[in-house]
């Protein structure tokens, strides 16, 4: 009994020690390391990519224009004028489709015109609108927010063109499940118009999609959502976020704990919704300052009060905002949108119209206006004209940049606010990470085929990107993310070049039944 | 033409007591059919994730088919050899707006339902069915305690 005893007693004490020890070394390695990992992450990402990111934003052979930026608002006008200003004269009846006016009663269970639009909804409003704002703000000024409500309006049509193809070219399987996008309508619609290149464009957007979804969808949303966290509690090394999010992402994704994803998804609405009000309710309080904050849009979207690049400077963070947060012409929005239940093609295309418009016009314009009317921005007293650091970024009241600065705005009218914003970063993020792993997914199923090892591959890739996102700098994150973004673009335009005709002739058939009454509603 | 009596069947022990109350009724009249009507809630505006759109269609059939299988076609053959006449269907929506909209369509007599189930906080919130139906039918209902 005695020698039992004296083995249990070291025993125990060591099933304590071993724990406690190991929390030291870990405490004492984070200690010393603080920022060693994130640093070596970082250095290896920007190498990594830096290529990638150089080739899409190159300028214009002399000039300091992003040939990128050019390609964007080309597109956006080039579907706004085919489709004589769609975005303006369809807006009532795309409000009576997502009410349900026109939805056959006997459809009942299938996905509504109103769930495909908030499903694509919460995969774009997200961080773009608060930490990207808060960057086209803080880099292009007030006026970059004209640019950015400009870019808006005009990408209502990109979306139109895109949601419309997405849903008629769209894979519907045997078993009852649909897969739908931009790599499906470029290749089967330029097979159908005998145009050649079809599915070497697909694939490259595929590719790119992958990218996007990793980049943008992924390691942007890691990062700022660390950037919130250590804004509230003390500075610790990013990977420790990106590890807890990766490994909440993993039990949805990979783990299939569908309450998770579902929570988010209805919490995410309510969250936006909110995200609103106080925004509103600051302009308010403010009242007397909404005046001057519209002239220093105004006057800042043509002169760019001393911002780096001026109005050029203004109109390229708007443009790239813009797109970065509702992304119109990407054609990630076509894969959200092709699950809905018509026989209407250009039904969708209708309902997606609103998106960019809640998006960018609303959601956006907001962040920008708390921002602008609260004082983040620093600005020459004597000149009126902004002050600019080292960095050709604005100085800021608090030096804040990105999502911070946003929080700071917030923050100085509701002190509590950075906390209910903290958390609606994560959640964002959380929710547009989802959306994007299921966009990712089908650009990887379109190139290697369905199965259950090959998606788990690209699920467990996707969790690494997260832990890589949340340790690097925000720098070359975003450089990265914008570009795989804007890759898409590229490829998904040309096709939608190539396949507008399609769509004209889908929108005039539509549009001649709903005047003859061909078309009518089932609900008055 | 016979009388229709519209059935609302809920899977449990209210659904069977509102059938027996419309089997003693269409004894009384006599030429009578009865329609059984089994809804899955489900509404239009309800958030979803991308996943779970792209796989709706298909969750909906199994839906329709299980309700089917299990409620509604083991009742029907029962009826059918007690010598009723009967019918049914499964519908997606609210029950009660369903329910109303199957009684118009059918031109149907009147509405058997059971005193729903559900309690406590979930009515307070959103009323229960049969309060729902009561206010807005459009022909007499039948409240089966």
């Amino acid at each position: 009994m005695k020698n039992t005893g004296f083995i249990k007693a070291p025993l125990l004490a060591s099933l304590f020690a071993y724990p406690v020890l190991f929390f030291a070394t870990l405490q004492s390695a984070l200690a010393q390391d603080a920022g060693g990992i994130d640093a070596k992450v970082n250095e290896i990402f920007s190498l990594a990519t830096g290529w990638f990111v150089n080739l899409i934003f190159a300028n214009l052979p002399g000039t300091s224009f992003p040939w990128i930026v050019l390609w964007l608002v080309v597109g956006a006008t080039v579907f706004t004028l085919y489709f004589a200003f769609i975005q303006f004269r369809a807006v009532g009846h795309a409000i009576s489709l997502v009410k349900g006016d026109y939805s056959n009663p006997n459809d009942a269970g299938e996905v509504s015109h109103f769930q495909a639009l908030a499903t694509a909804l919460s995969g774009t409003v997200g961080l773009g609108n608060i930490a990207g704002v808060a960057v086209a703000v803080g880099i292009g000024g007030p006026g970059a927010t004209f640019w950015m409500i400009l870019a808006g309006l005009m990408g209502m049509a990109s979306k139109f063109t895109e949601c419309t193809l997405g849903v008629k070219y769209r894979n519907e399987y045997a078993d009852g499940t649909v897969s739908g996008g931009p790599m499906y309508y470029i290749s089967k619609g330029f097979a159908e118009r005998g145009i050649p290149g079809g599915k070497f464009l697909a694939v490259l957007f595929a590719v790119f999609c992958i990218l996007g979804a990793l980049g943008g969808g992924n390691m942007f949303q890691a990062n700022q959502a660390h950037a919130q966290l250590i804004g509230i509690f003390d500075p610790y090394p990013g990977w420790i976020t990106g590890l807890i999010f990766a490994g909440v992402v993993f039990a949805v994704i990979v783990g299939g704990i569908k309450s998770i994803a579902q929570v988010t998804e209805k919490v995410v609405p309510f969250m936006g919704i909110m995200y609103v009000a106080a925004a509103m309710i600051i302009i308010l309080m403010n009242y007397d300052k909404i005046g001057w904050a519209f002239g220093q849009i105004f006057d800042g979207a043509f002169t760019g009060l001393g911002v780096a690049g001026g109005l050029v400077g203004a109109l390229i963070q708007g443009f790239k905002r813009a797109a970065f947060s509702n992304e119109a012409g990407v054609g990630s929005a076509a894969i959200a949108h092709s699950a809905v239940q018509t026989s209407e093609p250009i039904t969708e295309g209708v309902v997606s119209l609103l998106e960019p418009f809640i998006d960018t016009v609303v959601i956006c314009t907001m962040t920008a206006l708390v921002i602008i009317i609260t004082g983040q921005l620093t600005s020459d007293p004597a000149t009126g004209l902004y002050i600019l650091g080292d960095n050709g970024q604005i100085v800021t009241a608090t030096g804040a940049s990105g999502v911070a600065l946003t929080s700071a705005a917030f923050g100085s009218a509701f002190s509590w606010f950075p906390y209910v914003l903290a958390l609606a970063v994560i959640l964002f993020a959380f929710s547009t990470m989802i959306s994007w792993s299921y966009y990712g997914l089908k650009a990887w199923t379109y190139l290697f085929g369905e199965g259950k090892t090959k998606e788990l591959i690209f699920k467990v890739i996707f969790c690494i990107f997260v832990v890589i996102g949340a340790a690097a700098n925000l720098g070359p994150v975003i450089d990265f993310s914008d570009a795989a973004i804007f890759a898409m673009a590229v490829v998904n335009i040309i096709g939608l070049y190539f396949l507008m005709p399609i769509v004209k002739r889908e929108l005039n058939s539509y549009m001649s039944r709903l005047k003859s009454g061909e078309i009518k509603k089932f609900k008055n | 033409m016979s009388t229709k009596l519209i059935v609302g069947l809920d899977g449990s022990g209210s659904g069977d007591r509102a059938l027996a109350y419309a089997k003693r009724l269409s004894k009384l009249i006599g030429k009578c059919s009865i329609e059984l009507v089994y809804v899955v809630e489900w509404s239009p505006y309800s958030f979803q994730t991308p996943e779970e759109n792209a796989s709706r269609h298909k969750r909906r059939e199994q839906e329709i088919k299980t309700a089917m299988e299990r409620v509604v076609q083991p009742t029907l053959d029962a009826l059918k050899a007690d010598g009723f006449t009967a019918a049914g269907r499964v519908k997606h929506g609210d029950a009660a707006d369903i329910l109303n909209a199957v009684a118009m369509e059918e031109k149907a007599e009147q509405i058997v339902v059971a005193r729903s189930s559900e309690g406590g906080f979930t009515r307070r919130i959103f009323g229960s069915v049969t309060a729902n139906l009561v206010m807005h039918a459009s022909v007499p209902v039948t409240v089966v305690g």
